[in-house]
């Protein structure tokens, strides 16, 4: 089991007002697994992410990552946490324009104490692993979008994260650039990584295997992308659906 | 505990955030160069002043030098207090006797001579120079004011006891009498009386501060028992063993003369003793308080300037939130970040310091170039290098600490949706 949520619940207060942003989820992440978070805005989906990326602590209940119980660390461990386990993927990519692609994907390095001596090999090879080996010295106002988003996911898996969190990653794309972007993602699930997405897209969601559906800060449905409704529904509109590619048949 | 890093850590991170700053301050050259004008300025201007002092100290240090160090000088005085204050100048007045067995009594003391003297005209022949400074001494004189005779001989005993009429000149003084170029043992007149020539004396050093006359005037040497009487004037030049000692020998003149001047305890001195250490610990004390007035104007800019740094850095947090939330996420500590805008402001600062310096360097080659102006010597001191640099970083320090803090204390879920 490498997530392990158990009775989270997170707590705003907007004045007089107490907002339930999450409102006691449990949710159990094997390794390898693909799973889609859906859900409207204001569904508590972001603050799922946030709980699950240690950028933001539950007001009560607990979270074991890779067995490590992660609720009662310190800021300082957390960053630690953040940078050893957790690789992020952004809507907007979030790379440093002023560094070349080689540089932005060494980014987290620079944080972890052990990860300098090797760190261009380490960087070309995740460039590489993203197909991005001939850009590694362009920077981000010279690539497309599609390539940006994939400096972004090298910068991710860079560490060798326990999970990869993706946030909206084809929110900014368009739909070949998206295609191509989840098709990487699929690649890298197929090496044996984890990786937990949040989209609002069907189409999108129906790459993973597991759908989990929040509303009001709770989970609402956590099935089987075949199970899910996303399903028929992708297949029906894109016509370009998982039937087609065969993904029900594997 | 973990907000602190460890040295290996903390090293590559501090040569990643230098790199980093001196990107960012390059990407932002104009900006940059607006907010170290203030530190610029400061710097350039507190080392100019420093450099100008340094000059002027070592100018008056050399001339003192050559003055003498180990240069004692005693003069008569009037008290403004006590039962001397108004007594006649016969009562004041040195005599020579007070003078007997000074040596004996003041061991730090080498030699002395008594001085007095007149003005009057030299001539030779038709030749004739007004004005000229007549000095009685005694043959140390040459070794006390450090001009040695360079022909022919001093004053010997003989000339001493019996007031002899003889005379050591100048160079300058034969030319000007046209005298043979070697004088020795020609006659001259001195007033109204014939004087022998037995040597001549080095020219004195050249000061520029300390008014010795210099140009045309003349000074000729006789025994001090030649003119001396008992109405003229009588001062003593004493020198020191050595200059460590001077201070001593100082004292010891004092309670010397206390004694053979018979002055009561508790009565003041009736007489002065002076070291030329002493003046030059006066000047000291003058250029301390030009430094320490130099000082609080530059404070005052330094001020001015680290506010300029407090504010572009708040100004930089601000611009640059989302990549402080990316580096969060990416697992960059507080420290980690607190120490990059830190650096960053340091950086900034330390290159104003520079600038500062390289201006405050043009200004003392300026200052010691500028003709007939006494500051050849104006320079930059090491001290001076190291409190600019420590200076620049204290601002850098003090003024970037809040924006550091305020960077490192980001959300990053915040700093990420950050507009």
């Amino acid at each position: 089991m490498i997530i392990r949520l158990r009775n989270v619940r997170k707590v705003y207060k907007m004045g007089a007002e107490r907002i339930h942003a999450l409102d006691g989820v449990h949710l159990d992440i094997e390794k390898g697994e693909y799973v889609a978070v859906m859900g409207h805005s204001g569904s508590g989906k972001s603050t799922l992410m946030n709980m699950l990326g240690c950028l933001d602590r539950p007001t009560s209940g607990t979270y074991e990552l890779d067995g490590q119980l992660t609720t009662r660390m310190s800021g300082g461990e957390l960053a630690r946490v953040r940078n050893r386990r957790i690789g992020f993927v952004f809507q907007s990519f979030e790379l440093m324009p002023r560094m070349t692609a080689v540089k932005n994907v060494e980014l987290p390095l620079v944080y972890a104490p052990d990860g300098w001596r090797g760190r261009h090999k380490m960087a070309r090879a995740a460039l590489d692993r993203v197909g991005l080996a001939d850009r590694a010295h362009h920077k981000p106002n010279q690539m497309s979008g599609g390539q940006r988003q994939r400096v972004a996911i090298a910068r991710a898996l860079i560490c060798r994260p326990s999970i990869l969190l993706a946030d909206e990653p084809t929110g900014n794309l368009d739909s070949k650039t998206s295609a191509e972007i989840l098709d990487l993602f699929d690649a890298i699930h197929k090496d044996g990584q984890t990786i937990i997405m949040v989209t609002h897209e069907a189409d999108v969601a129906c790459h993973a295997k597991r759908i989990v559906r929040m509303s009001d800060g709770r989970v609402v449905s956590d099935l089987p992308v075949e199970a899910d409704e996303v399903y028929a529904l992708a297949s029906y509109h894109s016509g370009e659906g998982p039937l087609e590619q065969g993904v029900v048949g594997q | 505990m973990s907000i602190f890093l460890a040295p290996w850590t903390f090293m590559r991170l501090l040569i990643q955030s230098v790199i980093l700053a001196a990107g960012q301050i390059w990407s932002n050259k104009l900006r940059s160069v607006l907010t170290t004008t203030g530190i610029v300025i400061g710097v350039a201007s507190v080392v100019a002043v420093v450099a100008g002092l340094t000059g002027l100290e070592a100018l008056v240090v050399d001339e003192l030098e050559m003055f003498g160090a180990k240069r004692i000088g005693v003069w008569p005085v009037r008290p403004e207090t006590g039962p001397m204050k108004r007594v006649s100048w016969s009562r004041v007045r040195f005599y020579p006797e007070q003078f007997e067995g000074l040596l004996d009594h003041c061991p730090s003391v080498d030699c002395f001579t008594r001085t007095t003297g007149f003005g009057a005209t030299v001539s030779f022949g038709s030749h004739r120079v007004e004005t000229v400074d007549v000095q009685g001494v005694d043959p140390s004189a040459h070794k006390i004011s450090n001009r040695s005779v360079i022909m022919g001989r001093e004053f010997s005993h003989i000339d001493m006891e019996t007031g002899a009429q003889v005379c050591v000149i100048e160079e300058k003084l034969r030319d000007k009498l046209s005298l043979d170029r070697e004088c020795i043992g020609q006659k001259i007149l001195i007033g109204d009386r014939t004087y022998t020539i037995v040597g001549i004396a080095e020219p004195p050093a050249e000061f520029k501060l300390i008014n010795t006359g210099g140009g045309e005037s003349y000074t000729v040497f006789v025994p001090f028992t030649a003119i001396y009487n008992r109405d003229s004037w009588m001062g003593v030049d004493a020198l020191a063993k050595s200059a460590d000692v001077a201070e001593e020998a100082q004292a010891e003149i004092k309670f010397f003369l206390r004694r053979t001047r018979n002055i009561k305890p508790g009565e003041p001195d009736t007489f002065g003793v002076q070291t030329v250490q002493r003046i030059l610990e006066g000047f000291r004390a003058i250029s301390m308080g030009v430094t320490a007035v130099a000082g609080s104007i530059v404070a005052i800019s330094l001020l001015v300037g680290g506010i300029g740094i407090m504010n572009i850095m708040l100004v930089s947090v601000s611009e640059r939130t989302r990549e402080i939330g990316l580096r969060k996420a990416v697992g960059a500590k507080p420290s980690a970040v607190l120490l990059q805008f830190l650096v960053e402001a340091v950086v900034l600062c330390l290159i104003g310091g520079g600038v500062g310096l390289g201006i405050g360097q043009l200004l003392t080659v300026g200052m010691a170039n500028i003709p007939n102006f006494p500051l050849e010597k104006a320079h930059i001191p090491m001290w001076a290098v190291g409190l600019s640099f420590g200076f620049s970083s204290m601002v850098g320090l003090f003024f970037g600490m809040f924006p550091a803090v305020k960077a490192a204390r980001l959300d990053p879920i915040e700093a990420l949706r950050h507009e």
